[in-house]
């Protein structure tokens, strides 16, 4: 246990020196700067269009403005997230076999599951300080500006987190078998197919087309992020757009909290083969 | 009766269709200088990696210092210089030294005291706080052996540990093994730097395609042997016979002769013995024997390729 801390200290470490939690840090800070400003003009726009209505019916006009933007807003975060994920983890292993780094850890009294491990605690670290940042960030600006703030907003958040735990975690898997370059592309090329699943999904939900509906389900179980983001905007909806049902955000086709049960069991799946993997290679 | 340091049989490993090393049967006491001669490819890293742990043999049993490998309580006792030296470099030198002597497991009093020391000992207290990414390849390999040397190790593994070193550094190599023989640790050495090995180790053995085909005890190459060439006329095959005296591996070429010598300073009396019998000696001219030489005549000069 000490060791898997020790090596999880030193892979955030790694990312403090390697300037990757400058470089988010700058990103996200500017991100954040643009979403508040941008929120800010369509607030004042909204709040100019609701002068000549009743005030009941400019109340929900701004808060329907305000979930729509805090969801876009959030959307983008879990990409983010995502592609963080994948990032921090896709050369992990994969990289430091290659240029021979792991050498002289693995020679020393630790299991290999210690190496997988560390480097999985270490990027968890690293990916809750970012979420909590953007999303954090985010609906703070919201609540600020708009005295807005979501339903179930800490249940989303950890749904979001799930998101981007899982996209890291299977990363990590593919590094531990395959060069850096071949993990990305298979994470992102998984990402881009549940992505795409979960659209035909949602449409077919609106022609009920259970066809069309059930591919969504079959991508979801090869790859469950957009299903989880899927889940997490349905929990912060408004109940006007569930029943109006208008904005791409909003979430027509509910993915179960067996689907989420799933995903967390998929995630776990995926460490353990990750470290089987790593623990029967030759380095 | 003292374990082995190393002790392998039919160590094998097999990477698809090709036998990296066929099988591998070695037996290295403790507190000796080993080292590992062969050419490249010829299976020498595979098999420090099997020892390590690193890579896993097809067949074959190998014990460190009494446990089988890849027992964790003994890698606590080993020392380790990778061929590459590749190390974490965004890392200082002193921050490097911690986290791999965290790893082993020290006190952390102990670690910093031993950090320290060895800083001191490579010749890089100056750059404790420079990240390695700064350090050429010579300095990478002194913090390289200062990392393998953090735990008193009972056996360290250098592999090709003077390769980036200019002169200074491979004194300092030189040095730092002697040292290590006198604390009573085992080294096993891997280098193509022949001449280092001959002042080095004390016994060597020669791998061609994975296998151990020679080992030499250094102690007799160091000795006073030595291959002498003499160029005479009037040889009869019993004075040729008579050489045997002095000397042994006789090679008579009509006119030429070659012997290998027990004692350099039988010389003189084998020239008054042939000019006794009324040879005519045209020259004698001693050559020490250089383990380049038998490293050639054992692998061949293909390099077993």
């Amino acid at each position: 246990m000490k060791k898997i801390w020790i090596l999880a200290r030193m892979t955030f470490h790694e990312a403090i020196r390697r300037r990757i939690v400058l470089t988010g840090l700058i990103l996200g800070i500017l991100f954040l700067v643009i979403f508040s400003v941008g929120f800010r003009m369509i607030s004042t726009e909204i709040a100019k269009e609701g002068e000549n209505r009743p005030a009941m019916m400019a109340r929900v006009m701004q808060n329907e403005m305000s979930s729509f933007m805090l969801n876009a807003g959030l959307y983008a975060v879990a990409f983010l997230s995502v592609a963080m994920g994948a990032l921090l983890s896709a050369d992990a292993l994969a990289g430091e076999i290659s240029s021979g780094t792991i050498q002289t850890v693995l020679t020393k009294p630790i299991c290999r599951s210690d190496v997988v491990l560390g480097k999985w605690f270490g990027f968890a670290g690293l990916l809750a300080l970012y979420l909590l940042l953007m999303a954090g960030g985010v609906v703070l600006i919201v609540f600020l500006q708009a005295g807005y703030i979501p339903q179930n907003i800490l249940t989303a958040l950890l749904l979001m987190y799930l998101e981007a735990l899982l996209v890291m975690t299977f990363a990590l898997m593919c590094s531990s078998a395959m060069p850096g370059l071949a993990t990305g592309g298979t994470v992102f090329g998984l990402y881009g197919l549940a992505f795409i699943g979960g659209w035909i999904e949602q449409i077919g939900a609106i022609f009920n087309n259970h066809t069309a509906v059930q591919v969504g389900i079959v991508t979801s179980l090869l790859f469950p992020t957009e299903a989880i983001w899927r889940r997490a905007a349905f929990e912060m909806q408004t109940s006007v757009a569930t029943i109006v049902q208008i904005s791409p955000f909003t979430t027509l086709s509910v993915p179960s909290v067996a689907m989420v049960m799933y995903a967390i069991l998929y995630l776990l799946g995926t460490l353990v083969i990750a470290v089987r993997i790593f623990q029967n290679r030759d380095i | 009766m003292t374990v082995a340091a190393i002790e392998t049989e039919a160590l094998r490993k097999v990477f698809g269709d090709h036998a990296a090393v066929k099988g591998l049967t070695l037996q290295v006491s403790q507190g000796e200088v080993f080292g590992f001669l062969g050419p490249n490819g010829a299976g020498k890293t595979t098999s420090i990696k099997m020892l390590l742990g690193l890579v896993a043999p097809t067949s074959g049993k190998a014990n460190l210092l009494g446990a089988p490998i890849g027992d964790r309580a003994t890698l606590a006792r080993i020392g380790f210089l990778p061929e590459h030296f590749r190390f974490q470099d965004w890392m200082t030198a002193s921050e490097f030294l911690m986290l791999h002597g965290e790893l082993l497991g020290m006190d952390m009093q102990a670690l910093k005291k031993r950090r320290d020391e060895l800083l001191e000992r490579v010749g890089l207290a100056p750059f404790r706080n420079k990240q390695l990414r700064t350090f050429s390849k010579g300095m990478l390999q002194r913090i390289g052996l200062a990392q393998a040397l953090l735990n008193h190790p009972a056996l360290v593994f250098l592999d090709e540990p003077t390769s980036g070193l200019d002169p200074v550094g491979r004194r300092l190599v030189r040095d730092v093994v002697h040292e290590l023989r006198n604390e009573g640790t085992c080294v096993f050495l891997n280098s193509h730097l022949l001449s280092e090995i001959e002042v080095t180790c004390d016994r060597v053995a020669f791998i061609r395609h994975g296998e151990v085909v020679r080992v030499l005890e250094l102690a007799t190459l160091n000795g006073n042997q030595s291959v002498v060439t003499i160029r005479a006329s009037g040889w009869t095959s019993e004075l040729v016979a008579q050489l045997e005296h002095w000397g042994h591996d006789i090679q008579f070429t009509g006119e030429q002769l070659t012997l290998t010598v027990h004692n350099e300073d039988s010389i003189p009396e084998i020239n008054r013995f042939l000019v006794a019998q009324g040879v005519n000696v045209f020259a004698i001219s001693p050559s020490r024997i250089s383990l380049e030489e038998i490293f050639i005549e054992t692998v061949g000069k293909d390099g077993g390729l």
